[in-house]
């Protein structure tokens, strides 16, 4: 193997964890924020979502030049791809991470609604997800990156819940409407995180297995149905 | 049909050309290079062998895929010897029809021992030896009856260096028809023509088909041997590093050119170039140490291989 390959293939390794730990503690930063507000949270997130823009595109190129350079295939093609593939995926948490800072700054405000419970669960395991994606893909773990594609579903299932407990309560009370839309969007944003956390997973599998799963159950249920 | 190899004027010029030596060191499979494998930190943690596609080594016959395409030539348990080296180690596979197979691995795996089995090249060196059975179209071409010069009409061989006869291109490619038997200008004009089409050459040399094939460039006298090829009919073409000796723009028609061929002729091609192998191929498989170590549809061997050599080789790693 070309020691140019092992060199970029090392570098890229480092750049990709380096945007894995940026952006895993801008989204606990913001999560923070979100439950223990505080103004200059918008500020700092935006920076750093800017650095994380840059490290993505930065990826990119480089993920191409190897492509071009050194023509690779088997475990390496996979690699570069599935790099390319999580640094997008790093790079929309982040946008995200910036999204619920700019609603815990907007919440920041409004007094007239505490952070339910159920949020705040639901961020705890988004979180957690999040974590566990990036593990598996650090340790080439496919069977951790498995646990984490099955437990999209209970966050899914946990925004509906809290999309309706908060339905109920701005129904119930005009004055908690202003303050029920940002939770609202909150609670959407942290969901997504879920989102971004199974496809890093299943970006995984793919890395070590070989095969592509993406789409794989929704596509089965509906050859059944 | 009185037809010698494709590639030759005659038997003897044939022999010369393949020598009765000994095959040089780079073909032979013993002594082997050890296995030079460089496991990268960024190996996945899971079993070293993953779901096994076909494999000689495990089975009595490789497929390389599961669908029902014909088979033309089905190598079942084939061992090769030169003298008391053995070079091909319980061998089995099967080449469908009308594709493009590749076979790759590092210098003295077998791979171009395992080419010339196919039609009987190695015959003419002295002292080998092979068990097993190898079938062209379900007809065991190593049967005694079997017609050795007439197999050779029906599995053409393209070599790595060309080797245009000292003749016009016009009489390089009629040289094939007329041994067998073509007398009629007519008829010998109309296989010309037609070779030089299928080979994508006719547009370069029809307005000098008298002019001598050793003035052609490379690329055109690669193509000039492929288009003698073509011109006895035959099912299989055999092509042992066919573009290795060329330019890029060269090597670049001679794939566009196999993958034409492929419609109507099954092609098995030796490679040392990976990505070439990609390129062209449909089905790939991997040689080492005179072993079959994996045969599969081209894409995925290339993208998820089953087993680790086959994967370390491609990669890299080693070889």
């Amino acid at each position: 193997m070309s020691i140019h390959l092992i060199r970029d293939l090392e570098n890229l390794h480092r750049d990709i964890l380096s945007m894995c730990a940026n952006v895993e503690e801008m989204i606990h930063i913001a999560v923070q924020g979100f439950l223990q507000p505080r103004p200059e949270l918008n500020t700092e997130l935006l920076e750093r979502d800017n650095d994380i823009d840059r490290m993505d595109v930065k990826i990119e190129e480089d993920c191409l030049k190897i492509l071009a350079l050194h023509q690779p295939v088997a475990i390496d093609l996979r690699r570069i791809t599935t790099v390319m593939k999580i640094a997008g995926e790093l790079e929309r948490v982040a946008d995200l991470a910036v999204n619920i800072a700019e609603r815990a700054c907007s919440l920041l405000s409004i007094d007239s609604m505490n952070v339910p419970e159920k949020l705040q669960e639901m961020a705890k395991s988004s979180l957690e997800m999040l974590h566990q994606s990036i593990d598996s893909y650090v340790e080439l773990d496919s069977q951790l990156a498995q646990r984490v594609i099955k437990e999209d579903s209970v966050i899914d299932e946990m925004n509906r819940g809290i999309i309706n407990d908060l339905t109920v309560l701005m129904q119930t009370n005009s004055e908690h409407i202003e303050a029920g839309l940002h939770l609202f969007s909150s609670s959407r944003h942290i969901e997504r995180i879920a989102d971004h956390a199974t496809n890093i997973a299943e970006d995984v599998v793919y890395l070590v297995e070989g095969e592509i799963i993406r789409h794989r159950l929704k596509l089965e249920s509906h050859t059944e149905a | 049909m009185n037809l010698h190899s494709q590639n030759s004027p005659n038997p003897e010029s044939n022999e010369s050309q393949e020598s009765k030596q000994p095959i040089s060191q780079d073909e032979s499979a013993a002594p082997h290079n050890p296995v030079m494998a460089d496991h990268s930190q960024m190996e996945p943690n899971q079993n070293e062998t993953k779901r096994s596609l076909v494999s000689g080594s495990n089975m009595n016959r490789s497929k390389p895929s599961d669908d029902n395409a014909p088979t033309m030539i089905d190598v079942r348990d084939v061992n090769f010897y030169y003298g008391d080296v053995q070079a091909l180690f319980n061998v089995s596979l099967s080449v469908p029809e009308k594709s493009v197979m590749a076979l790759i691995g590092p210098s003295g795996c077998g791979k171009s021992t395992f080419l010339r089995t196919l039609n009987r090249m190695n015959d003419i060196i002295e002292g080998t030896r092979v068990e097993g059975t190898i079938k062209l179209d379900d007809q065991d071409i190593y049967d005694p009856s079997i017609d050795v010069v007439a197999l050779r009409s029906r599995v053409g061989m393209v070599f790595q260096k060309s080797t245009p006869f000292p003749k016009s291109i016009f009489d390089n490619i009629a040289f094939g028809p007329r041994i067998a038997g073509t007398t009629s200008k007519a008829k010998l004009t109309e296989i010309v023509e037609r070779s030089l089409h299928q080979a994508a050459l006719w547009d370069e040399v029809k307005d000098r088909l008298n002019d001598s094939a050793m003035a052609l460039s490379g690329g055109q006298q690669q193509r000039l041997c492929i288009a003698r090829t073509l011109a006895t009919n035959p099912e299989v073409i055999l092509m042992d590093e066919p573009a290795s000796a060329l330019d890029p723009a060269s090597t670049a028609r001679i794939e566009d050119l196999i993958f034409e061929l492929r419609k109507q002729y099954t092609i098995v091609i030796v490679t040392h170039n990976m990505q070439q192998a990609a390129r062209v191929s449909q089905y790939t498989s991997f040689f080492y140490q005179g072993r079959l170590i994996e045969v599969g549809q081209t894409q995925e061997l290339f993208t998820n291989p089953s087993e680790k050599q086959t994967e370390d080789y491609i990669t890299g790693r080693f070889g």
